[in-house]
């Protein structure tokens, strides 16, 4: 495969790098990032970043949003044709997951409340200075 | 998908992601946290998943930054990174 090939085929899958972009973004924050508040955020853009892939999966150029048309005009008794609708099915696994991601976060900024009222810092540094003390 | 508005949006995610981690100031982050789920939004709406974009608009961009200012109130605005 030469240059000529690839280069079409990176720009037309660019979702697809971008969700690779976000995805490492995340990790980044997630492992390097030293508060625990950055480490949440670096986990809710890896969230994120997983629902726009999903979603990329489904989505169909020249397709129209999954809702059938042209039903009270008389001809709702044709066939229907997938190609020419979104895949919605995608869509609804994402939703489940963006309530599901809403919840983590709360739980986990809950968390970090609590930690902070204990040993009154998010330094993962200091955490650990403080832990090992005792 | 109109490619133009894509890229725009596309770039503006990238951004809001970066600068969201990079901040010194934690309300900061939160406001650019709200602005990157907003972006988010945006780019699913474009994509045709308008059930996804208004669930993400009113959950992760309204609820999450709530909970957000929320706890760095309770908390500390400091952050060393």
């Amino acid at each position: 495969m030469g240059m000529t090939d690839i280069i079409p085929l990176i720009v037309a899958k660019y979702n697809y790098w971008l969700f690779v972009v976000l995805m490492m973004i995340g990790l980044y924050a997630m492992i390097a990032k030293n508060n625990l508040i950055k480490k949440l955020v670096g986990m809710n853009i890896f969230q994120t970043a997983i629902i726009l892939f999903y979603v990329s999966i489904g989505y169909k150029s020249g397709a129209t949003l999954p809702i059938i048309q042209n039903v009270h005009e008389g001809h709702g008794h044709a066939a229907i044709h997938a190609a020419d609708y979104i895949n919605p099915l995608p869509h609804v696994l994402m939703l489940t997951a963006i309530v599901v991601s809403v919840a983590t976060f709360g739980v986990a900024m809950a968390l970090a409340v609590k930690i902070y009222q204990r040993y009154h810092t998010l330094e993962e540094d200091e955490l650990r200075m403080r832990l090992s003390e005792k | 998908m109109p490619w133009q508005i894509d890229m725009i949006v596309l770039f503006f995610v990238i951004l809001c992601a970066v600068a969201a981690i990079t901040v010194k100031d934690l309300l900061s982050t939160a406001i650019l946290f709200g602005a990157y789920s907003f972006m988010m939004c945006l780019l699913w709406a474009v994509m045709g998943a308008v059930d996804v974009a208004f669930t993400e608009a009113s959950v992760g961009a309204g609820v999450s930054t709530v909970f957000f200012v929320a706890a760095v109130f309770r908390t500390s605005r400091r952050t060393k990174d």
